[in-house]
């Protein structure tokens, strides 16, 4: 970069680049260039955004479809957190379990979420296991990495430390590789709670009977474009508003921690 | 019965070609509650041997033994001081200091007055329940040492503890240390650079050579400290000044640099 610009002058630049997009979706959709259904006009699609928060579509208001949307995602994230975490501080310190993990982790990490989902539909069904697992696929491999890596790279004179204290293997993952790793293991929650939240609407757009993706895809088949786009706006600003309380509880962390 | 013994220790680092013999043939034995400081230049294997008394690292060949036992893994009998003080930021000082005497799952009553003990004897009431960086470096060395010397060890290990700190902070640091030695003795390995230091604190000098290390010389210092009474000065520089102090210091100097230019 030429020079730091400041605080106020990136978000004016964000605003103006925000600004110019919404204003030429305007003059496309509000000119006529395209019809109605490829691309409704701002003004319309908001307007539904709006509606949707009292009218119920597919059989529930907007609110509805999100919290549905946000209680699978959370069980899914929460459980790929449970598992990867330890699991990968785990791996990190005992040689044998990341030596047997390690190859099927690599084998399957590859295959993207929405590609489980016919085997989450088969084994799990459609209500709320299915798309946990989807959700899962995709917030798992941050976890893992994370807290591997992370328990990888401690200081190795902090494990030394604790060894010559005298630390058993439990206090170690405990005490000191999570605390230690803890930075790393933030971000890749951080980052598996994009991917989760992305996996989880590609997955209610197969399988689910309510939730945003769920929602888009009625609308879909009727033609309802400004409520495609409505459903698009909300996972949009839900998705944001989960990395921004992530990045703040980050913060937070790295302050107590002492880090910064 | 020595309290830290090598014997016929052989050490190498990597292999094949790229082998490196770092210690050769090391034999010595320190006595219980003896304070020996090894001096030699940089790279010699000084923190080589005390990794070895640690359980970091093994021996290629020979034994170390620490009270008769072999060592074999780390562990709270031989307590390190780090030269980085190697603390646990994510830990208040008390929660440093607990930590060994959890791991020897000893009752909470018994470590609260341990830990009181230990705060008090180095000067660290106030700081119990502060984090490692708002402390000095100074201060953050203070609760490393407290946090070996509470699980009264068999042996105290310190590499080069005072290296990382200001002239000043070192020399509070030295008497310190020698304050601590008179009060509570221990078995200590000392390592460092400074032959000054190891002249102040140590009963007994031991001098390495060049890679591979040996040890070259064993220099008696107690029996001058207790003929020349040393312990009547309480600061470092009026024992600094004393012939007996001067004429130990060159000597070490001497057998230091033949090795370094020769
Ligand atoms: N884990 C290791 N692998 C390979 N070589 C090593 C390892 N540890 C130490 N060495 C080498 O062994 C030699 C002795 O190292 P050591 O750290 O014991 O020296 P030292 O006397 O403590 O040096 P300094 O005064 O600089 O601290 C050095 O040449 C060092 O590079
Ligand atoms: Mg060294």
């Amino acid at each position: 970069m030429d020079r730091r610009l400041s605080h106020s002058e990136t978000i004016g630049l964000g605003a103006l680049g925000l600004m110019s997009l919404i204003g030429l979706w305007a003059a496309i959709s509000g000119f006529g260039l395209v019809p109605d259904q490829f691309l409704p006009t701002p003004i319309a699609v908001i307007g539904r955004f709006i509606d949707l928060f009292r009218e119920p579509f597919a059989g529930f208001t907007l609110q509805q479809h999100l919290s549905s949307s946000l209680m699978r995602y959370l069980y899914g994230l929460l459980l790929a957190a449970v598992i990867g975490i330890p699991l990968g501080l785990a791996m990190g310190w005992f040689r044998t379990l990341d030596d047997v993990v390690t190859p099927i982790f690599e084998g399957l990490r590859f295959i993207a979420p929405i590609a489980w989902v016919p085997f989450a539909a088969l084994w799990f069904g459609t209500g709320i296991g299915g798309p946990i697992m989807i959700i899962f696929a995709g917030a798992f491999p941050p976890c893992l990495i994370n807290a591997y890596r992370g328990a990888r790279f401690v200081e190795p004179r902090l494990i030394e430390a604790a060894r010559m204290l005298g630390t058993g293997h439990r206090r170690m993952l405990m005490e000191i590789l999570l605390p230690a790793s803890l930075p790393s293991v933030m971000a890749g929650v951080r980052v598996a709670a994009g991917l989760g939240w992305q996996s989880l609407v590609g997955a209610e757009l197969i399988v689910a009977s309510a939730g945003v993706g769920f929602m888009m895809v009625q609308a879909q088949a009727s033609v309802q474009t400004p409520t495609v786009m409505a459903g698009m706006i909300a996972i949009g600003i839900t998705g944001l508003l989960i990395d921004v309380a992530l990045r703040q509880g980050e913060g937070l962390l790295r302050h107590r921690l002492g880090a910064d | 019965m020595a309290a830290i013994r090598f014997d016929k220790v052989q050490k190498y680092f990597g292999r094949g070609d790229k082998r490196m013999h770092a210690l050769s043939n090391i034999n010595l034995e320190i006595e219980d509650r003896e304070f020996l400081a090894i001096v030699g230049p940089s790279g010699c294997g000084k923190t080589t041997c005390l990794r070895l008394v640690a359980g970091f690292d093994a021996a290629s060949e020979g034994s170390v033994s620490v009270a008769g036992k072999p060592v074999m893994k780390p562990g709270p009998d031989r307590a390190v001081v780090f030269q980085q003080f190697a603390l646990f930021p994510w830990k208040t000082v008390r929660g440093n200091i607990d930590l060994g005497l959890r791991n020897k799952a000893i009752g909470f009553e018994e470590r609260e007055k341990r830990i009181a003990d230990v705060l008090k004897l180095m000067n660290l009431e106030t700081y119990a329940d502060a984090f490692p960086h708002q402390l000095s470096g100074g201060m953050q060395q203070r609760v490393a040492i407290a946090r070996a010397y509470v699980l009264d060890p068999e042996v105290l290990l310190m590499d080069e503890p005072f290296g990382a700190l200001d002239a000043q902070t070192r020399v509070v640091m030295q008497e310190e240390l020698v304050r601590l030695a008179r009060v509570q003795p221990r078995t200590v390995l000392f390592i460092t650079h400074a032959v000054e230091e190891a002249v102040y604190l140590a009963d007994r000098i031991a001098v390495m050579t060049r890679r591979p290390g040996r040890i070259k010389e064993l220099v008696d210092v107690k029996s001058v400290r207790d003929a020349e009474k040393w312990n009547r000065f309480e600061r470092i520089e009026d024992v600094m000044d004393l012939d007996s102090f001067v004429h130990l210091r060159t000597g070490i100097w001497r057998s230091l640099r033949e090795e370094k230019n020769g």
